[in-house]
């Protein structure tokens, strides 16, 4: 069979791949050096002029500790959401697995969490922890707990990795659940035969074949820690109390379009951008090694 | 070494479903037991009742003289080989074989021990550290049969182990799962659809059809006597023929012992070309030939029957031989041609008589 396509005429292979290009280009490769240049450039308070400054930003970024710390923070954030979301929903995924009556319909209600919007998800939380009309804080109060987001840091990042994990427990549910079914029942059976227990079977067998599945869901949660918790957090606490929730992506968006410091929210872009991708390079590099497809 | 005694078992589904409707039997000390029938007839789900896979509905599943109804798989002592091998394909071959072992807690050396005796017996020796996608169909097929031995259960439970192999593989690993099964000495419960793997396999055969044994017996005496129309076609290829007698055809044929409307039997290979009328009781049969199959050393006719004497017609059911077509086997290759009529014959003694509802009826002489 022939694979290669022939074209008579040279530009309509240009033509066809155009219109892709063109949303690359435009949406994401013009954007990103956009950020470059003005990441490189030094405006004034009223934005009249631009002075070109070489690595100004950069320098006064790197040596501001408060950078530092988001940097640490934003991690701490991505791994608490990606564990707490990824465990969560694998304990539901093999709990709905089970041949139980009803089954589909507890598996809709556990996959519409995913269907909320981002700042919709931070809203109800919000609602539901707010510490003079949350319900949750009502019973959490009861309970003894000083609980006060809007003024202790701690509550308020738990807080944000709790709304953000809840969020993308549907989405790894939804994973792991095709990852479980796909799991030939007689390996499963042929194990129970061998003398393995739930818990051994689960460890021994079904956990390294849904690791394809797992290394999957780990590169897309902490992407979407990095990235798509934005809504969340600003939604329910804009980075406060005392830049407590204040994640990278957050401080781009506070220092450049709050603060207008355009030229360090660019450069903080570009060093975001240059994070995520040796994040995902060593994670394809070192992570995937263990994977057994 | 153990027997295995299913005393009424029975098994049905929440939805009202009955797959197994009451089966007894007994596979004794070391004896290769074989379930066979079509597929949905209940024969598998009967072997993952005595897996532990399945719960029994009613009934006792006894094992060594122990009734192991509430029993987990892994305490029945028992090993399995699945239609799919089902080996863990995250580990080595050798893995495969130790993982039983070590769930077990069993030693290090022990172990070890095991699988390479285990890897000597079925060759597998060069390939302990494979992975299950790197082998063969056959080489998995073994290294199911490992996982199963290095065990040294008390009972080998086969569902249909060779049914995704090759037509040339699968007899040599028929023949060679029978040398191991009399070699170990274990008793073996073997399911599958396929006659001619029962026929080889069994020292017990039970032919199954809808969640209910048709019979139990050598296969030799269930190929001599099948018990039910059912066996007799599903037993034996091409099947048996069989066609239906009136009340009349009965008595003329067999005397005063018989008086109900029956249906005939009479085995392809009982039956032989002959340019005359068989005489002394015996069935003839005129036949125009329809088509001819040469195999080699056989040649296989197939007939209908042009003028019905002494044998009514009735309507057939779907997927069955109109019931004027008939099947002759004969040696060689030697056939009249197509459009060629020609008589069949078949002494007395070949011939079956059931009831109308296709039990067996045995007749004098």
């Amino acid at each position: 069979m022939q694979k290669q396509s022939v074209f008579h005429s040279k530009f309509l292979p240009y033509l066809l791949v155009l219109p892709q290009l063109a949303v690359v280009l435009v949406f994401f490769y013009w954007p990103a050096a956009q950020a470059v240049i003005q990441s490189f450039l030094l405006q004034d308070a009223f934005g009249l002029s631009t002075t070109f400054v070489w690595f100004e930003n950069y320098q006064d970024l790197l040596s501001d500790p408060d950078y530092f710390s988001t940097i640490v923070r934003t991690f701490l954030f991505s791994v608490a959401i990606a564990l707490s979301s990824l465990s969560l929903a694998l304990l539901l995924a093999v709990m709905a697995d089970r041949p139980l009556r009803g089954s589909t319909f507890y598996r809709t209600l556990l996959i519409w969490p995913y269907a909320v919007a981002p700042p919709v998800v931070g809203v109800l939380w919000v609602f539901m922890l707010n510490p003079s009309l949350g319900v949750i804080a009502h019973g959490l109060r009861n309970l003894g707990v000083d609980w006060n987001p809007l003024l202790d840091g701690n509550q308020a990042a738990t807080l944000i990795i709790l709304a953000a994990a809840w969020k993308q427990i549907s989405y790894n549910f939804l994973f792991f659940l095709a990852g479980l079914q796909a799991i030939p029942s007689s390996v499963i059976e042929a194990a129970a035969i061998d003398g393995a227990r739930p818990m051994r079977r689960f460890w021994t067998i079904i956990f390294p074949l849904l690791s394809p599945t797992i290394f999957f869901l780990i590169v897309v949660n902490i992407v979407y820690a990095f990235f798509d918790t934005f809504g969340i957090i600003d939604t329910m606490t804009r980075g406060g109390p005392a830049k407590a929730t204040e994640t990278l992506v957050y401080k781009v968006y506070s220092d450049g379009l709050l603060g207008g410091n355009l030229g360090s929210s660019a450069a903080q872009s570009v060093i975001l951008m240059g994070i995520v991708i040796a994040l995902t390079a060593f994670q394809f590099r070192f992570v995937e090694r263990k994977v057994n497809y | 070494m153990a027997n295995v005694v299913l005393r009424n078992v029975r098994k049905t589904y929440p939805g009202g479903f009955e797959a197994i409707k009451g089966v007894d039997f007994e596979v004794g000390d070391g004896q290769f037991c074989v379930l066979v029938g079509p597929s949905g007839c209940g024969k598998s789900t009967l072997l993952r009742m005595v897996a532990g896979l399945e719960t029994v509905t009613a009934g006792e599943i006894d094992i060594g003289g122990r009734v192991v109804n509430q029993v987990e798989p892994a305490d029945r002592d028992i090993a399995m080989v699945f239609q799919n091998y089902a080996l863990y394909p995250h580990m080595s071959v050798y893995n495969n074989m130790a993982y039983g072992l070590r769930n077990r807690g069993m030693a290090k050396p022990e172990i070890d021990a095991r699988v390479q005796e285990a890897a000597r017996i079925l060759e597998l020796g060069a390939m302990l550290d494979r992975k299950p996608r790197q082998l063969s169909g056959g080489q998995r097929q073994r290294v199911a049969m490992g996982r199963a031995i290095v065990r040294q259960p008390k009972v080998f439970l086969f569902d249909e182990p060779l049914s995704n192999l090759d037509a040339k593989l699968r007899v040599a690993m028929r023949v060679e799962i029978r040398k191991l099964q009399r070699r170990l000495a274990t008793t073996a419960i073997y399911v599958t659809h396929d006659q001619l793997e029962a026929m080889t396999l069994a020292d017990i055969l039970v032919v199954m059809n809808a969640g209910q044994v048709e019979q139990i017996g050598s296969p030799l005496e269930i190929y001599a006597k099948p018990a039910t129309t059912f066996v007799a076609s599903f037993i034996g290829a091409p099947p048996m023929n069989l066609m239906p007698l009136d009340a009349e055809g009965v008595r003329a044929r067999f005397g005063g012992a018989a008086t109900e409307a029956g249906i005939l039997g009479v085995r392809p290979e009982d039956l032989v070309i002959a340019r005359e009328p068989a005489t002394g009781g015996g069935l003839t049969l005129d036949l125009t030939v329809e088509a001819i199959e040469r195999v080699g050393p056989e040649t296989f006719i197939y007939g209908t029957r042009s003028r019905h004497g002494d044998l009514t017609a009735i309507s057939s059911k779907p997927g069955e031989l109109p019931p004027d077509d008939i099947i002759v086997r004969v040696p060689g290759q030697d056939a009249p041609a197509i459009g060629d009529r020609m008589f069949a014959t078949a002494l007395p003694q070949h011939l079956h008589l059931f009831s109308a509802a296709g039990r067996r009826i045995e007749v004098q002489g």
